[in-house]
């Protein structure tokens, strides 16, 4: 990973004409966004969009067809998952996928088996999720979907990434859950973490974000500050209906 | 008399059973990998004992951690190249090619080695020297030795899976490896540690075989990895402890079985394994829920 020299102008992540394949079918096309640091960045788009194999792919746990990768100007597009983990990149993914015969405690510690130095340790997250303090010895398994995203989340913080990436934060969890953990962004975010974040909920995606990016059918269909389109603009670019921006 | 005998010659087998099977236990736990070549793998761990012993003149009990020490790097090497790349074509392409690697190991020993029967050597004293409980008892130290080491292995591989760094972590893997990857661990590396770890245990599984009597290249599919595979099953697979009681199970078995009739003894092992799966398949200790 040799990069170009770091300007206050070189995105954090950048993503360059992405294109990614399952099998026959074109999952992400030509895709590009370039996240700066300290940026809330949400994909939002339906169903089968193509958000999730961005993210995936941006983790490293799918190889692209063709396009480019970089954190911090570096091009990680061939390095393994678990390099680009250490580098700075730290995914929560879809569905969690915590450990479940795994304690608590034992799961955030895998998650900081290869941390990078920064403020994120395993009391902070405890004091960012103040549940855990009495929990840390219960299997994870057994916890309810929000005590577990929050959990997902604690593990990826841990290892201190200078990018989190944020899978379908809300999917399956009731709104006040919701609610309660994107209350956490800000702390997050104080403490020098970029986000990208994929979100089915455009008003919740709204809400946090600094950069709004649309996919329908894994093109771009609209992108930019929330504040520059209406919500008849997004919605047309989330559903495909109409003209795109 | 002669069953209480029995019962403890039989607890004693269990633990060179246990031993045998702690490996495959462990592989299938972690990488659902399912050894077929395992029981070939204790062979060739004899083989290596008596190849140092016969190159270096070292005392036998020094050749018990050289064996464990390159047959953790067979296993580590294995794993990074054989293993994972059947891995990476699914679960069953494991089974063929560990079967095909038991096949070559077999035939490779019986070419090199030929058919022949192996001692260990570690001397008639050694071998045959028993102390008395009473009258009538007589009980081997050989047999006790081995228990008393398959008890330590067990305790430290448990102790090692559940405390250390690198046991959280082949847990972490176990559990889900692409989530493992997220958190920056070398899925890969370890997979090979724990590979290396079922390679030192059967192969000091097959020099204290070795010891309590002769090796042959034929015994690692005609008779270790049938019993480490009922071992298994009878304990629960996945759980360590339940393996020791699957070894000690199988073993009274056996010894039952043959004072009823010497023919009958590897018959009541089978017998045993059978029964357990049908009444408790999910094993002795494993609960159902459990994969």
């Amino acid at each position: 990973m040799t990069g170009q020299a770091t300007t206050p102008d070189t995105p954090i992540l950048e993503v360059r004409d992405l294109t990614v394949h399952h099998g026959q079918l074109t999952a992400v096309s030509n895709v590009s966004l370039r996240v700066r640091v300290g940026e809330v960045y949400a994909m939002i788009g339906a169903n089968g969009a193509g958000k999730s194999t961005l993210m995936r792919t941006i983790a490293g746990l799918h190889a692209p067809t063709s396009g480019q990768v970089l954190l911090d100007g570096a091009d990680v597009t061939r390095v393994r998952p678990e390099k680009r983990a250490t580098a700075g990149i730290s995914m929560v993914p879809e569905g969690r996928r915590l450990f479940p015969s795994l304690t608590l405690e034992e799961n955030l510690k895998v998650g900081a088996s290869y941390a990078r130095k920064g403020p994120w340790d395993i009391p902070a997250v405890v004091d960012l999720f103040p549940f855990m303090k009495e929990r840390r010895r219960q299997k994870t398994g057994q916890m309810s979907g929000g005590e577990q995203q929050m959990v997902a989340i604690g593990r990826a913080l841990v290892a201190n990434p200078r990018v989190l990436l944020l899978d379908e934060l809300s999917l399956g969890l009731a709104p006040v859950i919701v609610h309660r953990i994107y209350d956490v962004l800000p702390r997050i975010l104080d403490s020098g973490v970029t986000v990208l974040l994929v979100e089915q909920d455009v008003s919740q995606a709204r809400r946090v974000a600094s950069h709004l990016h649309c996919l329908l059918e894994g093109r771009t269909t609209l992108e930019g500050p929330p504040s520059e389109f209406t919500s008849e603009q997004v919605e047309a670019a989330y559903f495909g209906m109409g003209g795109t921006h | 008399m002669v069953w209480v005998s029995d019962i403890i010659q039989g607890i004693l087998a269990g633990g060179q059973f246990a031993l045998f099977a702690c490996g495959l236990s462990l592989l299938f736990g972690v990488m659902k990998v399912v050894n077929l070549a395992h029981g070939d793998l204790a062979v060739v761990g004899a083989y290596v004992g008596i190849g140092v012993i016969a190159v270096t003149h070292v005392p036998f009990l020094w050749s018990i951690p050289i064996v464990c020490v390159l047959m953790a790097a067979l296993g580590y090497v294995l794993q990074r190249s054989l293993i994972q790349t059947a891995l990476n074509r699914g679960e069953l392409t494991t089974l063929i090619v560990t079967l095909g690697l038991s096949i070559v190991i077999e035939n490779g020993l019986q070419q090199f080695f030929t058919a022949n029967t192996r001692g260990y050597g570690v001397g008639s004293s050694i071998e045959s020297s028993s102390f008395k409980i009473g009258s009538q008892l007589q009980i081997g130290w050989l047999p006790v030795a081995i228990f008393v080491v398959a008890v330590i292995v067990l305790l430290a591989l448990q102790y090692f899976l559940s405390q250390s760094k690198y046991g959280r972590m082949i847990r972490a893997v176990a559990d889900d490896r692409e989530a493992a990857l997220l958190s920056g661990v070398n899925a890969r590396h370890v997979f090979g540690i724990a590979a290396a770890l079922a390679f030192a245990t059967v192969g000091l599984a097959g020099v204290a075989f070795a010891m309590s009597g002769t090796v042959a290249p034929s015994d690692g599919t005609d008779t270790i990895l049938l019993f480490a595979f009922a071992s298994v099953v009878i304990g629960g697979l996945g759980s360590l402890w339940g393996t020791l009681l699957g070894g000690v199970v199988l073993g009274v078995a056996q010894e039952i079985g043959a004072q009823i009739n010497p023919s009958y003894e590897a018959l009541a092992g089978y017998v045993i394994f059978l029964v357990v799966l049908v009444l408790r398949p999910q094993g002795l200790t494993a609960r159902r829920s459990q994969a």
